[in-house]
């Protein structure tokens, strides 16, 4: 058990409960830390000053920013992983490890690498290991092992995380004085604001940088207490905004769930990043970021060391050290980086506290105890030429040191939406120039530093979505400009003889291997990145980018606005893949008989979203003989299909039978009511793209069948030249309030005849016939097709009767021994007959001269679809013809499939589009496409099987199955059922 | 996600909408030349600019024009067919 020397005496405004103490571990070893500390306050606190190992040489690392971006104090508490200690909240019982050590954080195995460092230049595993090539196996694993922060846990429970969608009139990014004022004007105008920040607290820099302001405090209280009486502003405390996205919606990430915010106006008030300064040694535990100390010191009353040395570019560091002196630490020195020093008040009450300010002054190197830890700096004069003068370096001891030198604008939200944003010499940053439509910017990000003028620059951006609103038309508050000293230093980077001068503390980078990446010809921002891989850390550059394109623009000698920077994309940090991840979303329709289906022991196939029976279960035999089995009794007796999947079209207005005529390559205006047609679709190019029928129940009313995984198209597509035309028509896609069933085989009339008054006779209702009639007391529409080849009635029922229809036919059909077939018998049925479908026996670039369907074209029509394009087509030799054929019977060669190719003389000429055997010929039979001078029938041709074996094959004449189409008008004798 | 004015429906996401192809006039069948018509049905223009286009909202079938800046990612206007340059937006 450790205590915390590090607690300071209670202070207001601090974020920890002194009456809850809490226990957890630590690398093993038990803390007690306060309710509403992180791990890191609290181990700091405890005296801990080693929190993490860095990435690439398991350097020791401490708390840098203690603002949600230390990657170098990343834990694990067993059942997740790469959390980061200086956010995370402490509670009883956990128990947590540093990640990315070998054998624990005090005796990290791989600490030695650090030693090796000056041979592992930038590029060095790009370069080294793939060759020799046998060994990059080895090397592969011995570098996977190493590389990546953290472990998987491949046994975590699953969990779903539901996605919220919201929307809101303004959304506040960053809850600091600019975010919170902007989001009180945006609200008084009565605006719906929600505003959301990743801390746990709101007030941003008024609870750590302005706290030890005693105006600051009371204007933190008085924002909170307005903002919380606000009952139209939505407060989301520990929410990342992390992704914008199109027209204003932004992703946001709190510990349960993402949330898809549609903003109608956002005001980015995010704020900055503190940037370190480079010099050798500054990754060191106990050198941290000012702005990462006063978190410590004012939210959780922990001092992270005793004597510290300041080092600093802007006022905000005098700041830190009048914070450093209240809470009773020793400033060992202020080394101030400007020749000119700091010019306001906050010098004098430093010095008058009796601490030296050196002028002109910086740290040249940071020092470490034989713990690893810092213990002293030398510092040394700045020359003329913005270099440390080492023969004057004086060392001074410290177990703290304050790096207080720029920022960089948290503008990641404002690059996503588009924002152009320019380098601004006067606060030495980049700041928006030309905002997209619907987004602000305020504060900080938007180059404002002073605690009143970012006040007023909040208001002016809440202000200024209310215009766009239409909810204010009053005078908005100019933007403030920053006046003074620029808060960031222009180059606070230094050279070092021994390196270690870190530009990225993600990815372990010095200075010496952004200048080898430049000198290898990297010298672009988006190549020097991906080459040293600076910024593509965890931290994804936050805290290395700005000091990376300071380097390159000095090695160009150009300015930082021609350098640029790289691309910023969403996620701007990193969430657990489970906010991402999705249900698996497949939708599936079942027809109204599907529950039959089940009951008759379907075995289902997918067609489209649809499920279909493929065959039926009703025997334990196989697949293949269960499918002969379905073909025969609709050859021989009676079967029932379901045929609900297909596409139901419904064709209303004056202008039905002209739109039709369009649309299809047939003729409609004539067509008699009950009667109908083949319609047949091409595109604009003559491309077959759908075949279906097109019945007439009325002048005025089609009833179009379209495929299955086409209808939604084909409707679409219809209502498009609808538009287009200007025709007095409507079309409805009625698939879902129809049932259909399709009785077939020789003794389908005897079945239906029970069931309606309908007189079936050929002469009352012939093949291609349609009426409307009761069946089983139910209105349905019947039509008599012929697509498996057999006397055949579709029944269309409305939906909700379907299945009570479907069973009184089963029931007739008793005597007959009728049986449901599935797909699969189906597509032998109309194969035998020769019927090919399109989309399986077409492809995308197939015409119906090569399909040998030009009677379907009715070419002297004014005008259908694709009719010009096939004009042009009929002028041209066709290169390819579909054509029927089959094997000698007996076939027992190798076998041949869907896509198999038809070869002459070597050469590729034709290929299978469709192949079963049939149980009626008792052979193998298919479709496919051949060159036009094989089409001929008894023209032998060679397909390449399984295998490669060569199969010989004739060309037949189609359709294989009853030439004379007697079955399908129903004057075959009747055949005993097998 | 962008959000794109139905001229029926009003804004809406665009995960609701299918891109309809570029507006173009189909040329008279019967005067147009071989290539005239060759020209129409297989070549588009794809330089980056402010384009003419059909969308289909797909929930409720109505099919729309709009113009489009693809240059700069942004819905200009959109408007019905038969209400000719009527803008909605």
């Amino acid at each position: 058990m450790t205590d915390a020397p590090g607690r300071l005496p209670a202070r207001s405004g601090e974020w920890i409960n002194r009456d809850q103490v809490v226990e957890f571990s630590f690398e093993g070893k038990t803390y007690r830390g306060l309710a509403g500390d992180t791990v890191t306050s609290a181990l700091v606190a405890a005296g801990v000053r080693t929190l993490g190992r860095s990435f690439k040489y398991h350097r020791q690392r401490g708390p840098l920013s203690v603002a949600n971006h230390d990657v170098n104090v990343m834990v694990d508490d067993g059942a997740r992983t790469n959390l980061r200690g200086d956010v995370l909240p402490i509670h009883d019982g956990l128990t947590l490890k540093a990640v990315n050590t070998e054998g624990g954080l005090g005796s990290d195995r791989n600490r030695h690498i650090n030693r090796l460092a000056k041979f592992l230049p930038v590029g060095f595993y790009y370069k080294t290991f793939h060759r020799p090539r046998r060994l990059f196996p080895f090397w592969e694993r011995r570098i996977r092992a190493l590389a990546g922060l953290g472990t998987i846990k491949r046994d975590a429970p699953r969990a779903e995380t539901p996605k919220r969608y919201d929307f809101c009139d303004v959304l506040v990014i960053g809850a600091g004085p600019a975010g919170l004022s902007a989001a009180l004007a945006a609200a008084s105008r009565g605006a719906r604001v929600v505003v959301v920040d990743e801390n746990a607290r709101a007030g941003g820099s008024l609870t750590h940088q302005w706290a030890g302001d005693d105006g600051a405090a009371g204007i933190r209280d008085e924002l909170l207490r307005r903002v919380a009486a606000e009952s139209l502003i939505d407060m989301r405390m520990s929410t990342t905004a992390a992704g914008y996205y199109a027209d204003n919606w932004v992703a946001l990430v709190d510990d349960v769930r993402l949330t898809k915010m549609r903003a109608r106006q956002v005001v980015v008030a995010s704020g900055c990043f503190e940037q370190p300064a480079v010099f050798h040694g500054n990754d060191l535990p106990g050198v941290m970021f000012g702005s990462g100390v006063q978190r410590l010191l004012h939210r959780y009353a922990v001092r992270p060391f005793r004597r510290a040395v300041v080092l600093v570019a802007n006022s905000d560091g005098y700041r830190v050290a009048l914070d450093l002196i209240a809470a009773g630490i020793e400033v060992a020195t202020v080394a101030d980086l400007r020749p000119e020093g700091e010019t306001g008040p906050l010098a004098t009450l430093v010095e008058q506290a009796g601490v030296t300010v050196r002028r002109g002054c910086g740290v040249y190197e940071a020092m470490a105890d034989k713990q690893g830890e810092l213990c002293a700096a030398v510092l040394a004069p700045v020359n003329a030429q913005g270099e440390l003068d080492a023969s004057r370096g004086e060392r001074l001891e410290c177990d703290g040191l304050v790096m207080s030198v720029g920022w960089a604008p948290a503008g990641n939200l404002l690059y996503q939406a588009g924002t152009r944003m320019d380098y601004a010499d006067h606060v030495q940053q980049f700041v928006p120039a030309e905002l997209p439509d619907g987004v602000h910017a305020a504060g900080r990000v938007n180059g404002v530093y002073e605690l009143q003028q970012q006040l007023v620059d909040g208001e002016r951006a809440g202000l200024a979505a209310c215009v766009a609103l239409a909810c204010f038309s009053g005078q908005i508050p100019e933007q403030p400009r920053h006046e003074g000293a620029s808060p960031s230093h222009p180059y606070p980077i230094f050279d070092h003889p021994k390196a270690k001068n870190f530009v990225d503390f993600d990815e372990d980078l010095q200075l010496k291997d952004l200048l080898n990446a430049c000198q290898e010809g990297f010298d672009n921002i988006e190549l020097m990145k991906r080459f040293s891989t600076v910024g593509m850390g965890p931290s994804q550059g936050k805290h290395s980018n700005m000091n990376a394109v300071r380097i390159l623009a000095r090695v160009r000698k150009q300015s930082i606005m021609a350098t640029g920077t790289t691309t910023a994309r969403p996620y701007f940090h990193p969430v657990p893949l489970k906010m991402l991840a999705g249900r698996s979303f497949n939708p599936e329709r079942r027809t109204s008989l599907h529950e039959r289906h089940r009951l008759l022991g379907a075995s289902f196939t997918h067609v489209g979203d649809w499920l279909r029976p493929e065959y039926y279960r009703s025997s334990e035999r196989r697949r293949d003989d269960l499918v002969v089995e379905e073909v025969r009794s609709v050859r021989n007796g009676v079967g029932l299909i379901d045929v609900g999947t297909l596409g139901k079209i419904e064709i209303r207005g004056p202008d039905a039978a002209t739109f039709l005529e369009r649309i299809y390559t047939g003729r409609f205006a004539n067509t008699k009511l009950g009667r109908m047609t083949l319609a047949l679709r091409c595109d604009e190019s003559g491309v077959v793209t759908d075949d279906g029928i097109a019945a007439r129940f009325g002048d005025d009313h089609f009833y179009v069948t379209a495929s299955t995984t086409r209808t939604g198209a084909v409707v679409q597509d219809m209502q498009h030249w609808l538009v287009r035309w200007k025709l007095d028509a409507v079309v409805i896609n009625a698939t879902g309030h129809f049932a259909a069933m399709n009785l077939a085989g020789p003794y389908s009339r005897h079945v239906l005849s029970e069931l309606t008054e309908l007189d079936l006779d050929t002469a009352q209702l012939p093949f291609g016939g349609v009426a409307m009639a009761e069946v089983a007391g139910v209105p349905a529409r019947i039509m008599r097709v012929g697509f498996v080849g057999e006397l055949g009635y579709e029944i269309h029922v409305p939906a909700q009767f379907g299945g009570f229809v479907w069973d009184r036919v089963m029931q007739a059909g008793k005597r007959h021994a009728i049986r449901p077939f599935g797909v699969e018998a189906q597509r032998v049925l109309r194969l035998e007959k020769g019927i090919p479908i399109v989309g399986t026996d077409s492809d995308g670039l197939t015409n119906p001269l090569e399909m040998d369907m030009e009677w379907a074209l009715a070419m002297d029509k004014p005008l259908f679809i694709g009719q010009r394009s096939l004009e042009i087509l009929r002028k041209r030799p066709s290169e390819r013809r579909l054509v029927g054929f089959c094997l000698p019977v007996g076939h027992d060669g190798a076998r041949i499939r869907e896509s198999h190719l038809v070869i002459r003389d070597g050469d590729i000429c034709g290929r299978i589009t469709s192949v079963a055997f049939s149980p009626t010929l008792n052979r193998i039979i298919g479709l496919a496409f051949v060159a036009p001078d094989q089409a001929a029938a008894d023209t032998r041709i060679d397909i390449r099987g399984d295998g490669g074996g060569m199969v010989a094959a004739t060309v037949t004449k189609l359709p294989f199955y009853d030439p004379e189409d007697l079955a399908q008008a129903g004057a075959a004798a009747l055949k005993e059922v097998s | 996600m962008k959000i794109i004015h139905c001229p029926v429906n009003g804004p809406r996401p665009m995960q609701e909408f299918a891109y309809g192809g570029a507006f173009r006039e189909m040329p008279d069948p019967a005067t147009a030349s071989d290539t005239e018509w060759g020209d129409y049905v297989f070549n588009r223009d794809g330089a980056p600019g402010v384009k003419r286009e059909w969308w289909y909202h797909l929930a409720s079938g109505v099919w729309f024009v709009a113009e489009r800046d693809t240059l700069r990612d942004r819905f200009l206007r959109t408007y019905l067919y038969n209400e000719g340059e009527q803008p909605h937006d």
